[in-house]
């Protein structure tokens, strides 16, 4: 039973990793989705970020140089992806899905370019990359029973970006309900008349929307392949900004409801990859294929009958004509 | 000016075509098409090029070639480079085998050979086959005497009878050294996106490691990227694959499982060059050198004289047939 909890516990740290970079992403597509932008491109925002973090990181041996230049690059993505359908009142969906397949040969074309490894970034020291982080007094901590071990294992020890995934979280709940920007956000994907009617721009609005989403996805790639991972490798997000995209809609746009749908999703798979082979009570062992399975038809089952009817934003997906 | 330009044109012409009369060999044209990872993947592609370099440099002849990077293109690369005049084609992957057996057999007067195929038959068509069990056995053994827990570990990329039978050697391999050792299995997924997933093959190493498991040999590409990343970050042993991968983490990967696709390549070339081009399915394993393991600068401290000594003799007993390393292929199970 002990060691059952044990694994358990270890599970809730795995689902806190494999959440991380959807909790980011989630967040990016509300702030998008909210101010009225469909954002199919989440995932190939996800993928620039990583790839660029990796790069910068290799090539000048920081970290912080490597996040910082993922921000920008997911903000460029954005941006085009800003241009095409906010400014020229391009199909969104068409839009996004351009940015994915433009991120996915560019970064392989540019990392052949550059490294010669079949679209690998090299391998990064440890002294490059965002490594894990020991709170304070977890070794004191240990002495008490059950708390101490929760206390190291899921709450220390993860690195700087987990925290700031976590954050992401009250913090775009917070900019969303409560600050006049969000306001303002939540009204131009509502109702883009109104907000034009009272002299603010739906065009600029839209695009800081965006803005803060590219950087967002900028953080989540960083995490990929600089903090989680050491080097990039192609095609790496593997479907991530998509799922994030799912979990924004389970999550009926709303931050929190959001996130718990992505930690659905990183416990799922953390589930998956620790019962594999394993004999369970009852059941006895699960075939690989089911496992692999689970994630995607639960989601059918709660698409279709547990989340009730989804209510998106009024005015997504339609560029504003004055 | 006009003459001086004409002049000048001709002369590069005359350059131009006798360089490439010097290049040609009589009527020999090779040409290699990589599979998707591309030719520089630290991996299987990039064994094959070193056999090509390798035949480049020593003999100066041109090798056409095509870097896939979807399904679709297999094929099309192929007749391409049939039309483009080449006598030899290479193929690099189980992948390929469909679109080499469809080229072959309409372009009876081409050769061609494949790597990573046994199944196939067709006249003009060479394949090779890797006992991939006897070298994960041989890996294994030096798994098992690494191993301070008693728990090794394997993931798998793409879950196919292929790394089946890597994993199914390795299991035999560290069963003979330490009958009561644990092997810890994952498969990343079931379709070809398991081969470039490090996130995933991270998430798998960090949960064999947390179920006991201080080595881990991976056969998953890409995604075995993820799997020496999270050994090394949490102070275990990574097994690479393919090529020689103990440069990736040194002081972390104990050894690497070695398939000598290099040898294949070469072999093909030079073969097809001399005009003694047999076709037929050969099977290389530990007694031809086909698979093997790596040791180097980056791994020596590792292996301990025993592990190197017991190794040497598992190989030794594979060669002389004294050890039989049962092939998942054969029956589709692995039975120890």
């Amino acid at each position: 039973m002990a060691d059952f909890l044990y694994q358990l516990l270890l599970s809730l740290d795995a689902t806190l990793r494999i959440a991380t970079p959807l909790m980011l992403c989630a967040m990016a597509g509300i702030f998008s989705e909210r101010s009225g932008i469909v954002d199919i491109s989440l995932e190939g925002k996800l993928l620039s970020g990583a790839f660029v973090a990796a790069t910068i990181a290799a090539l000048t041996g920081s970290a912080w140089l490597g996040l910082g230049c993922a921000m920008l690059a997911g903000i460029f993505m954005s941006l085009i992806h800003g241009f095409a359908c906010i400014t020229h009142r391009g199909d969104q969906v068409v839009s996004g899905v351009a940015i994915n397949i433009l991120a996915s040969g560019l970064t392989i074309v540019l990392g052949i370019a550059l490294f010669k490894r079949g679209g690998q970034t090299p391998s990064l020291p440890r002294e490059d990359r965002f490594t894990p982080i020991e709170w304070w007094g977890v070794d004191m901590m240990d002495s008490v029973p059950v708390l101490g071990t929760i206390y190291r294992q899921l709450i220390s020890g993860h690195n700087m970006l987990v925290y700031v995934a976590l954050l992401a979280v009250p913090l775009t709940a917070l900019i969303l309900y409560r600050s006049r920007f969000g306001l303002r956000l939540r009204a131009v994907g509502e109702v883009p008349e109104a907000v034009d009617s009272a002299g603010i721009s739906v065009t600029w609005l839209r695009y800081r929307a965006l803005i803060v989403g590219g950087a967002l996805c900028g953080i989540a790639g960083a995490y990929l392949s600089i903090a989680q991972g050491g080097n990039f490798v192609r095609e790496m997000s593997a479907g991530k900004g998509y799922i994030a995209l799912a979990a924004v809609i389970f999550g009926n746009w709303k931050p929190l409801s959001a996130f718990m749908a992505c930690l659905m999703f990183g416990f799922l798979e953390a589930a998956t990859t620790r019962l594999e082979g394993v004999a369970l009570p009852l059941i006895g062992e699960v075939p690989t294929q089911l496992m692999l399975a689970m994630p995607y038809v639960l989601t059918v089952l709660l698409l279709a009958g547990f989340i009730g009817k989804p209510r998106p934003p009024a005015a997504i997906g339609r560029p504003y004509h004055k | 000016m006009k003459k001086v330009l004409t002049t000048v044109l001709a002369g590069a012409f005359t350059a131009v075509s006798s360089f490439a009369v010097a290049e040609s060999h009589g009527d020999f044209k090779p040409a290699v098409i990589y599979d998707m990872g591309g030719k520089f993947d630290k991996s299987f592609n990039e064994g094959v090029y070193a056999g090509i370099k390798k035949f480049q440099d020593e003999t100066g002849v041109e090798v056409m070639e095509f870097e896939v990077t979807n399904e679709a293109q297999r094929q099309q690369a192929m007749e391409k480079m049939v039309q483009r005049g080449a006598t030899i084609v290479l193929g690099v992957g189980f992948a390929q085998a469909d679109a080499i057996s469809a080229v072959a057999a309409a372009n009876p007067d081409v050769n061609f050979s494949i790597i990573d195929v046994s199944w196939l038959d067709h006249p003009n068509l060479r394949q090779y086959a890797f006992k991939e069990q006897e070298g994960s056995y041989l890996v294994g053994v030096a798994a098992a005497m690494a191993s301070d827990t008693g728990t090794v570990g394997f993931v798998g990329g793409m879950d196919i009878p292929l790394i089946r039978a890597f994993a199914c050697g390795y299991e035999q391999g560290v069963k003979a050294t330490k009958e009561d050792a644990k092997v810890l299995q994952n498969m990343t997924g079931t379709t070809p996106a398991a081969w470039n997933d490090p996130t995933k093959g991270s998430e798998l190493t960090q949960a064999q490691i947390d179920r006991g498991a201080d080595v881990i040999f991976q056969a998953a590409g890409g995604t075995g990227v993820g799997v020496i990343q999270a050994a090394a970050d949490a102070g275990k042993l990574a097994i690479g694959v393919d090529s020689n991968q103990n440069y990736m983490a040194p002081g972390n990967v104990l050894t690497s499982m070695l398939k000598r696709v290099d040898v294949a390549a070469y072999e093909t070339m030079k073969d097809a060059m001399s005009g003694e081009f047999e076709t037929g399915v050969r099977l290389l394993g530990v007694a031809e050198g086909g698979v093997g393991w790596a040791l180097d600068e980056y791994n020596a401290d590792l292996i301990t004289p025993e592990m190197k000594s017991a190794i040497d003799q598992a190989a030794a007993r594979i060669t002389s047939g004294e050890i039989e390393v049962h092939d998942y292929r054969s029956d589709n199970s692995c039975k120890m």
